[in-house]
Order: C-alpha cells, then sequence, then structure tokens
C-alpha cells in the first residue's frame, strides 16, 4: 500500500515535470529553417555534383581528357571524350557527360582528377519531374559560363585543402588564447 | 423597418424559435470550433517541438482548416469492398451526432444555453457513451484486422473510465444538489475559491477529484495518452483506417467536438461555469478563457507524453481511479451528512 | 509456442489470424516485414521476412576496387556511416600493413563517436515516436542536427559521409570543427539531463518498458546478438574494449551494462552510451596530436596480398565485421560483411511469442533496426 501509494505520488511527479519541461520547449523560438523562403547555405566542402574548372589563365578546360575519373567511378557515370585540337600539344576535353541519375555524390572522380581539372559545385535543388535534366552535359555547362563570363574566378582553394595547409592556422591557434590569460 | 426587426427579435425569444436559433448558433460553434481545435493542435504541437506549425495558407496558417475541409471533402469516399456498407457510413455521423446534442445543455453564459433542462447532467453522460459505440460500429463495419482490434480495445476502454466518471459525476451531484448545469454554475458564484475544484471544506478531495474527472475525460475523448483507438504506431490508424475524405474527416471534427465538449462539462462542473474568477464581471468570456484553457492543456498533455499501454491503462483505471473515486464519493457523501445536511 | 503456421476455422477455440506488419507499417521504418500470428492481441508467432531492400552489397564488393567500394559502406547502415566505413577501411589496411597517422586515427574515434551519438538519437526519437510520444523525436533531431552540421562542414556530405580513406582521411578537420564540436559537448550534456526528466524518468515510460521483452544470455549468444542488446542483458561485451582498434586503447570510458535484459534496460544502455561517446570525444579534442592525415606510400593501384582479412568495429548497432578475402588482384575475390541488425533481428521471433502487440513493438523498437542494414 505504501509502496503504491509513492509510486502513484512519484509517477504523477513524473509527468508534472515533462508537462514542465514541454511547456518552457512552447516559449523558446523556433529552430526550423523554413525551407522555400529561406535556406541554408552550404558549408564550402559541400559534396553536390560536378563541375568542370576553367583555367584562370586561358579560360578555358583543365580537363584532357584523361579518363581517370571515369575509371575511377564506381557507378560508371561519366563519359569523357576528348580530342586533339590543331596545333595543341596535349588533349582537349570534348565531351563530359555525368548521369547523375546513377551519381552517388561519392567524390572519386574528383579525387582521381590529379590537375583539378573537376570540382563539386554547391547545388543542391535539383529535383526534377523529368529523368533528362538528370543526364547533365557538364562541357555545354562549361562553355555556357565561358560566354556569360569569359575569365574564371580563381579556383577555391577548398576544393582539395592539403594537410600542410592546414598547419598554418594550427600554429597560430594559441596566439588568440595567450592575451586572453592575464585578464 | 426597425418595428419589424424587434418583432422578428420578439419572434424569435419565443420558445420553438429560440431553440432552434440556438441549435443552429451551436452547430456553427462546435463546427468552426472542430475545424480551429485542428488548427490549435497543429499550431500547439509545432511550438511544443520549436516548430512553426502551419504558416502558408492565411496568416500564421489561418485559413488551413478550410483548406483541408476542401481537400477532404474533394476526396473519394471509398467504402471497400466486403464491409457493411451502411454501418460503415452511419459510424461518423454517429460519432458526430451526440456531441452536438449534448452541447445544447452547456450554459454558456447567465441565460445562454440552448435548453436549460433539470436533467442536463445526465443527458449529457448518456450521449455520451454513443460515441464509444460509433467507433466500434466503425472498426467492426471496416472488417480490416487492425480496425478490430482497435474496436475491441475502444469498448473496454470506455468501460473502465465510464465508472470512475461516473462515480465523480454522482459526487458532484450530491455536492451540489441538482442535475441542472446552471444552477451548478450559480452555485459557485462568487469568487474563485466558491469553485467546485476549492470547495474542500465539502470535500478535501476536490482537485483530486478534478484530476479524476479529466483523465477519465482524456480516455473518453481517446486522447493521448489514452488513444488507444488510433495507435498509429500498432494499429496503424485503428478504427479510422478504411476510411477516407470526408469519413475520415467527420471522425476527426468528431473527436474535437468531444474534446470540446468534455472541456466545457469540466468548466461548468469545477471551474465556476461562466463565473468570474475574481467575483465581479460575470460572463460568457470567463466560460471561453476556462475551456480553451483546458483545451489547451489536452493538446499540451498529447505532445508530452508516450502512449500507456493498454493493460497499463485498464490498471490506471481499475486499482486506481475507481477506488480513488469511490473514496472521494464516500467521504464527501459523510462530510455532507455530518457537516452540511440542511 | 506454435512452429507450424496454422489458421483455424472460425469457431475454433484458438482462432487465430494473420497480420502483416509492413512492408509498409508505421513501426517498421522502412521496409522490413514481420509476419505475424496473433491470438486477439497476443503475439503467436512473429517472422520477420528480410529482403525487401536487399542491394547485393556483398556482391557489389567483389566486381569492383577497394576504393570504389568504399563509398558503398556508408549506405549499408545509413546511421552509422563512419563506422562502417572504418570496417571497410580497417581491414584494407590490416591487409595492405598501411600505418595509418596518429592524427588520422583520433579525428576517425571523434567523428565515429559523434556518428554514434546522432545514430543513438535516431534510435531514441524513433523509439518514442513507435510508443506514441512525438515530441522527443524532434529535441532529439535538434540535436542531431547540429552533430550533421558538424560533419557536413568537414566530409561535404550529411549523412554518407565517406569521409575515412584506405591509409588516412579524406581531408583534415579545421578549427572551426574543433570549437564547434567542443560547443557542441556542452549543449549536448544538458540536453541529456533534460531527455531523462522528459522520458526516461516519466511514469508511463517505465510501465510500457520495464520487464517488457527480456532477453537472457544465452538468447543472446544463441543469435549472435551484439551492441546495446548484449550490453542490456549483461555481458560486456563491446569491440572498442574486447578487440581494441583504432586510438580507442588510449582513451578512457566505461562499457555501460544492465543485468535485467528488458526494453528498459536496452533504453539505459543506449542512454548512458552517448554520455560514454561525449566523454571519448572531449578526451580525442584535447590529446589531438598535429600531423599529417594520410599514411604515406598509398599505392594508387591497390593490391591486397593473397590473404583472408577480418577487422571488426563497434557500430552503433553492434558489431561490424568486413572480411576481405583477396587472391591478389585490384578487386576482392569476397567480402564479407557482418552486419548486427540481422542478429539482433533474429531473435525478435523468440524474444516476442505470447507478447501483446504494443509490447512487440517496443520490443523491436528496443533492438534499434536499420532495415538496410538487415538486408544489405
Amino acid at each position: 500500500m505504501k509502496n503504491s501509494l509513492k509510486e502513484i505520488f512519484t509517477g504523477f511527479n513524473s509527468l508534472v515535470t515533462g508537462m514542465r519541461i514541454t511547456l518552457g520547449e512552447f516559449f523558446k523560438p523556433i529552430v526550423t529553417v523554413q525551407y522555400p523562403h529561406e535556406s541554408l547555405k552550404m558549408p564550402k566542402r559541400f559534396r553536390g555534383h560536378i563541375e568542370l574548372v576553367r583555367d584562370p589563365e586561358t579560360g578555358k578546360a583543365i580537363c584532357f581528357a584523361c579518363k581517370l575519373c571515369e575509371r575511377a567511378c564506381p557507378s560508371d557515370c561519366i563519359t569523357v571524350e576528348g580530342a586533339k585540337l590543331d596545333g595543341a600539344k596535349k588533349k582537349s576535353v570534348t565531351e563530359y557527360k555525368l548521369d547523375f541519375t546513377k551519381c552517388s555524390l561519392c567524390g572519386s572522380c574528383v579525387e582521381a582528377c590529379r590537375d583539378n581539372a573537376i570540382r563539386y559545385t554547391h547545388q543542391y535543388n535539383l529535383a526534377s519531374t523529368n529523368r533528362e535534366d538528370f543526364i547533365m552535359d557538364l562541357f555545354k555547362r562549361m562553355e555556357d559560363d565561358a560566354k556569360a563570363n569569359p575569365m574564371p574566378e580563381t579556383p577555391k582553394p577548398e576544393v582539395a585543402p592539403q594537410p600542410p595547409a592546414n598547419e598554418a592556422p594550427k600554429a597560430e591557434q594559441p596566439q588568440p588564447a595567450a592575451p586572453a590569460q592575464p585578464n | 423597418m426597425t418595428e419589424a426587426i424587434t418583432n422578428l427579435v420578439k419572434l424569435l425569444a419565443t420558445e420553438p424559435y429560440r431553440l432552434l436559433v440556438f441549435l443552429v448558433g451551436m452547430m456553427a460553434f462546435v463546427g468552426l470550433n472542430a475545424a480551429y481545435l485542428v488548427w490549435v493542435e497543429r499550431k500547439g504541437a509545432a511550438r511544443f517541438q520549436r516548430r512553426p506549425g502551419p504558416t502558408e495558407v492565411g496568416y500564421a496558417g489561418l485559413l488551413q482548416p478550410i483548406a483541408d475541409a476542401v481537400k477532404l471533402m474533394s476526396k473519394q469516399l471509398i467504402v471497400p469492398a466486403g464491409v457493411d456498407r451502411t454501418l460503415f457510413r452511419v459510424a461518423p455521423l454517429l460519432m458526430m451526432s451526440p456531441a452536438l446534442m449534448s452541447l445544447a445543455v452547456i450554459p454558456w453564459g447567465e441565460n445562454l444555453a440552448a435548453r436549460n433542462i433539470n436533467v442536463g447532467l445526465l443527458m449529457i453522460f448518456s450521449f455520451a457513451s454513443i460515441n464509444v459505440m460509433a467507433i466500434m460500429l466503425g472498426g467492426w463495419a471496416s472488417r480490416n484486422k487492425y480496425a478490430i482490434i482497435s474496436a475491441a480495445r475502444v469498448v473496454s476502454q470506455n468501460v473502465a473510465y465510464e465508472i470512475p466518471m461516473l462515480l465523480v459525476a454522482i459526487t458532484m451531484i450530491m455536492v451540489t444538489g441538482t442535475m441542472n448545469l446552471n444552477e451548478i454554475v450559480q452555485q459557485q458564484a462568487g469568487a474563485f475559491w466558491h469553485w467546485n475544484l476549492f470547495r474542500v471544506w465539502i470535500n478535501p478531495l476536490m482537485p483530486v477529484t478534478f484530476l479524476i474527472f479529466y483523465t477519465c475525460m482524456l480516455a473518453e475523448t481517446n486522447r493521448a495518452p489514452f488513444d488507444m483507438a488510433e495507435a498509429e504506431s500498432e494499429l496503424v490508424a485503428g478504427a479510422y483506417t478504411e476510411y477516407s475524405g470526408m469519413g475520415f474527416g467527420v471522425f476527426f471534427m468528431a473527436e474535437y467536438a468531444n474534446i470540446l465538449l468534455g472541456c466545457a462539462l469540466a468548466t461548468v462542473l469545477f471551474l465556476g461555469g461562466w463565473q468570474s474568477p475574481f467575483g465581479i464581471l460575470s460572463g460568457v468570456i470567463w466560460f471561453l478563457l476556462k475551456m480553451y484553457f483546458l483545451v489547451f492543456s489536452v493538446v499540451w498533455i498529447r505532445w508530452t507524453f508516450p502512449r500507456t499501454q493498454f493493460y497499463g491503462l485498464l490498471n490506471l483505471s481499475w486499482k486506481i481511479l475507481i477506488p480513488v473515486s469511490l473514496l472521494t464519493l464516500i467521504l464527501s457523501s459523510a462530510m455532507i451528512k455530518l457537516f452540511h445536511h440542511a | 509456442m506454435i512452429t507450424k503456421e496454422v489458421i483455424s476455422p472460425p469457431g475454433a477455440p484458438n482462432e487465430t489470424f494473420v497480420i502483416n506488419l509492413g512492408p509498409q507499417h508505421p513501426a517498421t521504418h522502412g521496409v522490413l516485414r514481420v509476419k505475424i500470428v496473433m491470438d486477439g492481441e497476443y503475439v503467436v508467432r512473429a517472422e520477420p521476412i528480410c529482403g525487401y531492400i536487399h542491394r547485393m552489397q556483398e556482391k557489389m564488393g567483389e566486381n569492383r576496387t577497394y576504393a570504389q567500394f568504399l563509398p558503398n559502406t556508408s549506405r549499408i547502415d545509413y546511421l552509422s556511416a563512419m563506422t562502417y566505413t572504418h570496417g571497410f577501411v580497417g581491414a584494407v589496411e590490416r591487409a595492405a600493413k598501411l600505418q595509418v597517422p596518429p592524427r588520422a586515427e583520433y579525428i576517425r574515434v571523434i567523428t565515429s563517436e559523434m556518428n554514434r551519438i546522432s545514430s543513438h538519437l535516431v534510435w531514441w526519437g524513433a523509439f518514442l515516436l513507435d510508443l506514441g510520444g512525438f515530441t522527443p523525436l524532434l529535441y532529439a533531431f535538434d540535436d542531431r542536427e547540429k552533430i550533421l552540421d558538424l560533419l557536413e562542414a568537414i566530409t561535404g556530405s550529411r549523412l554518407t559521409y565517406s569521409y575515412y580513406r584506405i591509409g588516412g582521411l579524406y581531408n583534415d578537420v579545421d578549427d572551426d570543427f574543433i570549437k564547434g564540436t567542443r560547443e557542441f559537448i556542452a549543449q549536448m550534456r544538458p540536453r541529456l539531463k533534460m531527455y531523462r526528466s522528459l522520458v526516461t524518468d516519466n511514469i508511463i515510460l517505465r510501465k510500457r518498458l520495464i520487464e517488457i521483452g527480456p532477453i537472457s544470455k544465452e538468447m543472446c549468444r544463441k543469435y549472435g546478438a551484439t551492441g546495446p542488446v548484449i550490453r542490456g542483458s549483461g555481458i560486456p561485451y563491446d569491440v572498442r574494449k574486447v578487440e581494441p582498434y583504432s586510438a580507442y586503447p588510449e582513451f578512457d570510458f566505461l562499457v555501460p551494462t544492465c543485468e535485467e535484459g528488458d526494453s528498459m534496460a536496452r533504453y539505459l544502455v543506449r542512454m548512458e552510451e552517448m554520455v560514454q561517446s561525449l566523454r571519448i570525444i572531449e578526451q580525442a579534442l584535447d590529446k589531438l596530436p598535429s600531423g599529417p592525415v594520410m599514411a604515406e606510400k598509398v599505392p594508387r593501384v591497390l593490391k591486397l596480398p593473397a590473404g583472408d582479412y577480418c577487422y571488426a568495429v563497434e557500430a552503433a548497432r553492434g558489431r561490424f565485421a568486413v572480411r576481405i578475402v583477396s587472391d591478389n588482384k585490384e578487386i576482392p575475390y569476397r567480402v564479407k560483411l557482418r552486419t548486427p541488425s540481422l542478429s539482433n533481428l533474429s531473435l525478435f521471433e523468440e524474444a516476442s511469442a505470447g507478447m501483446l502487440l504494443p509490447d512487440a513493438l517496443a520490443l523491436m523498437g528496443s533492438l534499434d533496426l536499420v532495415i538496410p542494414d538487415i538486408d544489405r
């Protein structure tokens, strides 16, 4: 009898505690992002689908169709074709297709590329009702981009950060802490 | 012209017309409330979970219930093969109409009741039991295994909770000496310590009595944490599994109409109805404030607790609520006999 | 227990019926189908039917290179992608005798433990959802979101990270990550206290979990259950302790166990594991060494010497082991993935016999099943 009375009281108390907590949350600000009206900024390393990088000096594609990415891809979703243009020493890319229906955004292609000729985009609103929209002609996209702004911006350094590059900020880390100590 | 209007008002104030006006008004009120309680529930749930809830349709999603209703009405009313067609269609109506009828005796204000009858409380309790049958019929007629399990659950749950609720009601009838809801409210005039909830000199366990009534009301209306009937993680949607379109919509609205009725009754019985907590300026506004506070607490409870286990629910009723409500019944009858008898 | 499925004619005294719980049912979290023979609301026999999301992960492992199979490992159990990748790269590194730099091992431990917390948070929310409480799910997702944001900033992905590479990591963590992780630990500790008073102490939850679905030590052994399931039955089996790997021997943490073996025991074990994971992360951040994050001399074309290699990790749901049989080619001869959810599910049939349906679902929730992990 005593135990069951105690259980009733602790039980009732636990219910009241729960209600107090949810009421506390009731008056706190909301934490969700109202997606169509506002959206989050993707982080620098976000792995979107890939795109071709243009050489900042010539404005042409860096890619010379070595097909390393094509071979690295586990899902066979990249098709690269290249041809030797007149008077050029190296081949240059003439076709670069990404079948995004198969792509799993693993990033093997970007890692396989030795010349940083492809990089991740930050696009993520890629929904479509049309399958053809996902067979992306990246070469054509790059050419369209080249028409719009002939000289590309400098390639982003965060695409493939080298470990030594991160050593520098780590060495600086104690410095901001040092002046804080006297206080 | 003005004479015609005054004549019309006079005519409407005479008995058969007055009742009609009140009934139509009540139905409109319940319909509006049932629709907007869905909005309250969604907004409330959202705030408890730190989301904004519906925002798109109208300001703060205020037109959302209308959009929902249009959507539900435009959907096909599927009557699955093999179901009992008549019962399947009657069940939602059978659930909605008792709640509407019971609200006719609720005194919203001093002179604001559709029908001020002497056995109002009795009438509400007799009608309130019908919605159990409605869910059971709906579940049974669906011929769906989940729905039948749900129907069986609803019956045993409501049998278990009807008893403590009626015991509490008997206690209240003894304390007040009447079944007329308007008189019950009038007895609680004055400031809030005159409310039945705080009349501990008649029965020291009055707040406990209120808690029992409130718990039973949650169980009777199949609200969380006692929503055994539509335990969505176990029984998909329970008795409502096979209902589509407005068939489901009516069940859904009836659930809220029943909550409204339960909260209105709790307000009348324990929280002094339309009486002001300060003894002045009594009126319908106080009734609505108290009732909506109770409705909010129902939403609050739903979004706080997990669902009880079925035998836990029956244990609670048979091992705790019924003995305690019997105790309050005996205690208050003894107190009335010893200290307060006229 | 009825071993043969018999549906009696109507009116017979033992009238049973069959319910197909799933493949689309709110309580089976995905496409698990459980065929339940029921007597009233009592479960006579619950037979899990797997295979609805079988993707031939093992076969895929046999026809692609090690580096190409690596992204697949984060998709076996999408809730603990880090640990699964860890298991695979660990097996390859063991075979290729690659020495992973200590900084990489520490970051692996940090990210794996963060992944464990996020996985347990999803389990916690979904379990409460099974029990009819909706709000805890949203609170858990709020906290999980912070982990996902941190991991997204360093890996580029929110769920299927593929962050580990054979021989190290995809890239180094930055200072924002370290700062953010410390902030997260500081935020998470009071949240766990809040979870305790909101849910763990709640009388309704305790009534629903205590003494429900007891799993004995023998049953765990019989079916090969691992992870919180076996620890909830009182056996302190944790791969991080019994077969120490990566940098785990360098950290001080406890393996929580509960003797009872009921659903509450498994619940409490997981809640305590989150606390321990926070401790591990904190220690690893304090001791984080500097240096490279990629082993030197990782061959571009990786051929493992012929042989049979195995590597096990403690994933959020139990022991995940990868066995690679190599015949000195670029492509493995055989990849065997030992996933914890399949073993944990297989005891469901025996454990759930004679239970009420809602209790059986509580038991199923407490096993923390991830369906792609079962079928893989």
